[in-house]
């Protein structure tokens, strides 16, 4: 029997695979051997913590064998039956018409000449298209690499991405200590060793870590928890949910009405500011506008002093644990995680929810930020690693096939239209649409304030629309409108080049077949974004840097998306343009050749081999450089961190605000808009647009958060009913009809006074649509919070093609709200949603 | 002579069900005979997480007990099984013959712990293997024990002294899952949820919690005092079943105050307010 063992990299851990005469026989997680580098070792408090000589992965990365052979695969080239290029095209019919197979030469042909006459009609930018958030892992054929050189080739009007994932952070956060180089998340270098030497506590506000696993780190932090858990630092969580980690380590489990976080927030700098427990001295050193602040804190400036009584009423928490919170957080050595990364909460995706994040960061502040154990971190990050060991991450400069030093000719996009992603179907539907702010806002704070109006002057608007995979349905919000621009007339032709019959795949006049990750080469290290998240690898126990042994053919007719790409472009004209006559294998060779890979090992032993572990100086040689411990002690920054500010030995020691410390009060929204009264210069606790203060709750009384999943990643790996992922119950349950209900939590009262029992199916309605789950009745929410995961993948309209039809795929964001966070503000709020639940009578 | 053993520590389970759907990568759709034949795509479960919630809103937790077969010495399963269908091997695993054990549904019911599974498309009875098919060709332990993250699946042999699950069991307290059932299991716990009693203290007098109160719980042959945290929580772990407990709350100037708790379930009492003597 013809077996081989390859290796590779997911966006949930590296992996070993076996297969059999061709045919995928099991996917298991890497263990090391004696000849991988050494771990590291931590000493603290009398114990010395190592991680195991193995990797770990997220759950979903062990059905990676089910879903490469799922029956949702995308097999051939497919074009809607009733869609005719030269006649009718009959868009009304998306997601209601079935498809019929078609050879590549046809689909090709299709695709190239639609985009030329739509180009040559209408000009460059009628043509758009987008990727999902999360593409199969390795650099060449990552969307960043492969689909964006080629739309920079051909001319197209880009869509900028929110950060969805934590936009409270990315437009709040980066008012008060800056860091929007990383997006408004914070650096969390070398914090496991401090939080093991000398935390106390640790506030988990917003924070689930291991459900959001650092992104794409599997399950590296668990065994951090063991460990912390030996050493008997306490865990306080503040989440609506009592989530899967607060489930299992919880000292206490604090609940507050959606949106109301801010409140809590103000209430307990009310009780350090009353009762003199902050960093005094930090403050005086490191603070501007403090004294205005607290005024506004101590009622002073507004009448109204932010008491735990006051924050009581408004939040649901008791003013005695909120009193205790602030007292416990003051005299312990305090960590603050606020989401994975630092920022990715659901707290952050409410409405305002920029000022929550200014509050989080003001409240570390107020007790030292960088000072020994007390500080900011998610509790996903931050392990011993080696930072000078040069390898890219996808968003670097040199990890895709597109930049200059890979490229001989790097392309650049001519159209300057832009759109906006979670406000897509408005551009289709209803334009002109204007926003500020160009999403990920990365290289200046400026970039959240440039103004953008789709379509833009002189130009057309778009006309054809190439997606790739993935299912917006089920991670951005109001998400019915997508249905109602997927069936515009406006949309002359849209292409889906995807792996599964996704839920957007199933709207697109033509499909073209992609494979995974499994059935092609590439290169790569694992989680190693890179760019706005540098050193994000720092979440893995190992840096593992893998070749990805293309382990199996592509599945039916399916081509990598590099192939696909040098096809069209063929057809386009472009000739080698493109590929610059390059193989896959040899953009491969050329980026390892730019790293440092050719240092430690031949490119053939690194082939034969599959991966390489970056090893780590021994414990008495490593030099930690812990996350703002040089701005706590007035230091510049030592840490490997790529603040701008470091660049110049004047602002060296100082953060990328405009004053260089921590603004209280704002100079950077004071200068870019003086007049906002929502997201003020000084950041405050405000009432919902969608919440228990506005009109809306007398008609939908139950607030819907919908967090990052458990047992998905985005919309990926919950393709289909039958997936090993939906016997899991936490995630789904398959009812008699078949169908694998998404898990909607309630609590029994709530559940009681509507009679609704254990497992019965209900809609979670409200005026935006209707979603069928399945009742889980649970303590771990209050009776005021239904909880269901976002990012179905899933979407199974009762009358397909209907933007009104109930889904009973669990696409839970066609009942959230697509409102701006605030007036000046690009961010959405999908935890800020008004619903009421009841029991499905239906079909 | 080697003897395998798993040992699972709850405490440690994080729930993320990498054993379960290890199980599922390597059985499902996949033959390994002589040992097994392939698992269905869907419904069984031969590593399976029981989930179970404990206390109520605000003070929950949920237990998450991995649960396997037990590869009993005394296998109900091998007693009821028609020629030698059912066998304990040299190294302690139990295996279901897939040819023997053809039609012998019984076999399933013949489980008490219900962790073997009927294939209606082979006609066979199914169930956890420990992966002998891997562990016969040199790997070192079953697909859940390598992908569980946190060391709550241990696998070893226990006649190796200086093996990890050798040292652990040496060192711990060692449980049988549902112990009643009497089967001599091979398999191990540590932490088997019991039950818990926890509330809140505060004044009754202001708005604030208790701290450093003394709180005992009484029972027959039991007792146990600890104080409140800065939250006023005082919690109890690990007491009996079904067991009639006092809680005693005292804190100097105030009124004494006592409950009685019979331990059905998990108990938050709620919040205690104490009033000045």
């Amino acid at each position: 029997m013809g077996q081989k063992v390859t290796t590779m990299m997911t966006g949930g851990g590296p992996v070993r695979v076996c297969v059999e005469d061709g045919v995928i026989r099991r996917v298991y997680p890497l263990v090391l051997d004696d000849t991988d580098a050494k771990e590291w070792t931590i000493n603290a408090r009398g114990y010395s913590f190592s991680p195991p000589r193995k990797t770990t992965v997220s759950p979903v990365v062990l059905t990676e064998r089910q879903r490469i052979y799922s029956e949702s695969r995308v097999k051939y080239p497919m074009v809607r039956e009733d869609f005719d290029p030269n006649g009718a095209r009959n868009p009304e019919k998306r997601g209601k018409s079935g498809y019929r197979r078609v050879s590549w030469d046809e689909a090709l042909t299709l695709v190239a000449g639609e985009i030329k006459r739509v180009q040559d009609t209408y000009g460059k930018e009628a043509l758009t298209g987008i990727v999902s958030s999360h593409h199969t892992w390795g650099l060449i054929h990552y969307k960043m690499s492969s689909f964006k050189r080629f739309f920079n080739m051909i001319g197209y009007t880009q869509i900028f991405d929110n950060p969805d994932s934590w936009e409270g952070f990315h437009w709040g956060a980066t008012h008060i200590y800056s860091y929007f180089w990383r997006l408004g998340c914070p650096e969390a270098y070398d914090l496991l060793e401090d939080a093991l030497k000398h935390t106390e506590m640790i506030v988990h506000w917003s924070n689930d870590p291991d459900t959001i696993r650092g992104g794409y780190s599997g399950q590296e932090s668990s065994i951090w928890r063991v460990w912390m858990k030996k050493l008997g630092i306490k865990m306080v969580y503040i989440d609506p949910f009592c989530n899967f980690t607060a489930v299992k380590d919880a000292e206490k489990w604090i609940a507050p009405r959606p949106g109301t976080d801010a409140a809590l927030a103000e209430a307990i700098a009310y009780v350090w500011l009353t009762e003199g427990t902050y960093d005094k001295d930090f403050i005086a050193r490191k603070a501007h506008g403090f004294e205005t602040w607290a005024k506004h804190i101590l009622g002073e400036s507004d009448g109204t002093a932010k008491t735990p009584q006051w924050a009581a009423e408004l939040t649901g928490v008791e003013a005695s644990t909120i009193k205790a919170l602030a007292r416990e957080w003051a005299r312990k050595n305090t960590m603050l995680a606020c989401g994975g990364r630092g920022g990715f909460a659901g707290a952050g995706r409410t409405a305002f929810g920029h000022d929550w994040a200014r509050l989080m960061i003001s409240l570390v502040a107020m007790q030292g930020l960088g000072k020994p154990g007390g500080n900011f971190w998610g509790a996903q990050m931050g392990v011993p690693s080696n930072f000078d060991f040069k390898f890219p991450g996808y968003s670097d400069p040199y990890s895709n096939i597109n930049s200059p030093q890979l490229a001989d000719h790097e392309m650049i996009n001519p159209v300057k239209q832009k759109m906006y992603r979670n406000w897509f179907p408005d551009c289709i539907l209803n334009p002109p649409f204007s926003w500020l702010g160009e999403g990920f806002c990365g290289k200046s704070l400026e970039q959240q304030f440039i103004p953008y109006t789709y379509p833009m002057e002189g130009c057309s608007e778009v006309k054809m629309f190439y997606r790739y995979g993935g299912s917006f349905m089920g991670t951005m919000a109001e998400t019915n409108d997508w249905i109602r621009a997927y069936q515009s007339s406006k949309l002359e032709c849209i292409v889906n080049q995807s792996i599964w019959w996704d839920p957007e795949t199933k709207m697109a006049d033509i499909v073209l077949p992609a494979c995974t990750n499994f059935e092609r080469n590439d290169i790569s290290e694992w989680c190693n974004a890179g760019g706005y998240a540098k050193d994000g690898f720092c979440g893995n126990n190992y840096r593992v840097i893998m070749y990805q042994h293309k382990c199996i053919e592509p599945v039916g007719e399916s081509k990598s998306d590099y192939d696909i790409f040098s096809l069209l472009s063929e057809r386009l004209g472009y000739g080698e343009a493109y590929t610059e006559g390059r193989t896959e294998e040899e953009w491969i060779k050329r980026l390892y050749d730019l790293s440092d890979m050719p240092n430690v090992m031949s490119y053939e032993e690194f082939k034969a081999r599959g991966y390489y572990i970056v090893p780590v100086p021994a414990s008495e040689e490593y030099k930690a450089t812990p996350a703002f411990r040089w701005y706590y002690e007035d230091r510049p920054c030592d840490t490997p961190d790529a603040s701008p500010a470091k660049k110049d030995p004047a602002t060296a020691d100082k953060l990328g605000t405009f004053t260089g410390k921590l603004e209280f009060v704002s100079e950077s929204l004071k200068q870019f808009t003086p007049d906002d009264d929502e997201r003020a210069p000084m950041a405050k606790y405000i009432h919902s647009w969608e919440g228990h203060k506005s009109e809306l709750y007398a008609k939908y009384p139950l607030h819907l958060i919908s967090p990052h999943p458990r047992f998905g990643y985005h919309t990926q790996y919950d393709h289909s009913d039958s997936d090993w992922l939906s016997e899991i119950p936490e995630h789904r349950v398959v009812k008699d009809d078949g169908n694998a209900y998404l898990v909607a939590r309630l609590h029994p009262e709530t559940a009681k006074d509507r009679g609704i029992n254990e497992g019965d199916i209900i809609k979670l309605f409200n005026d935006r649509g209707v979603v069928l789950c399945v009742a889980r009745l649970t303590e771990r929410t209050p009776k005021f919070v239904i909880h269901a995961y976002c990012s179905s993948g899933r979407y199974v309209p009762l009358e397909p093609g209907s933007p009104t039809s109930p889904d009973k795929g669990g696409c839970v964001n066609i009942l959230t709200s697509k409102r701006a966070m605030s007036k000046n503000v690009a961010g959405f709020a999908p935890n800020s949603c008004l619903i009421d639940v009841a029991k499905w009578e239906g079909k | 002579m080697t003897r395998y053993s798993m040992l699972i520590d709850v405490d440690k389970c994080s729930a993320c069900y990498n054993c379960f759907l290890a199980c599922k990568d390597e059985h499902c759709g996949r033959d390994s005979m002589p040992i097994a034949k392939p698992q269905p795509e869907n419904g069984h479960a031969w590593m399976n997480i029981i989930n179970q919630e404990r206390g109520r809103y605000p003070k929950v937790k949920v237990a998450t007990t991995p649960v396997s077969c037990m590869h009993c010495d005394d296998a109900p399963c091998i007693a009821k099984a028609k020629d030698g269908a059912v066998y304990q091997r040299d190294d302690g695993i139990v295996i279901i013959d897939p040819e023997k054990a053809k039609n012998q549904r019984e076999l399933v019911d013949a489980c008490p712990y219900g962790v073997i599974f009927w294939n209606a498309a082979e006609n066979i009875p199914q169930k956890c293997t420990m992966c002998a098919h891997l562990l016969d060709t040199g790997w070192k332990e079953p697909r859940c024990v390598e992908a569980c993250p946190t060391g709550a699946l241990v696998f070893g042999d226990i006649e190796d002294h200086t093996s990890e699950i050798s040292k652990l069991m040496a060192q711990s307290e060692l449980e049988d899952y549902q112990p009643e059932k009497g089967c001599k299991a091979a398999v191990k716990y540590i932490g088997l949820p019991k039950k818990f009693i926890a509330g809140t203290v505060c004044f009754a007098d202001n708005d604030e919690c208790v701290e450093n109160a003394a709180v005992e719980v009484t029972a027959k042959n039991y007792h146990n005092r600890v104080v409140t945290n800065g939250f006023g929580d005082f919690e109890f772990e690990g007491l009996a079943d079904n067991c009639e407990y006092e809680v005693t709350i005292r804190y100097n100037g105030y009124v004494t105050q006592s409950r009685k708790i019979t331990t059905e379930r998990d108990v938050y009492i709620g919040t205690v307010f104490l009033v000045k003597k």
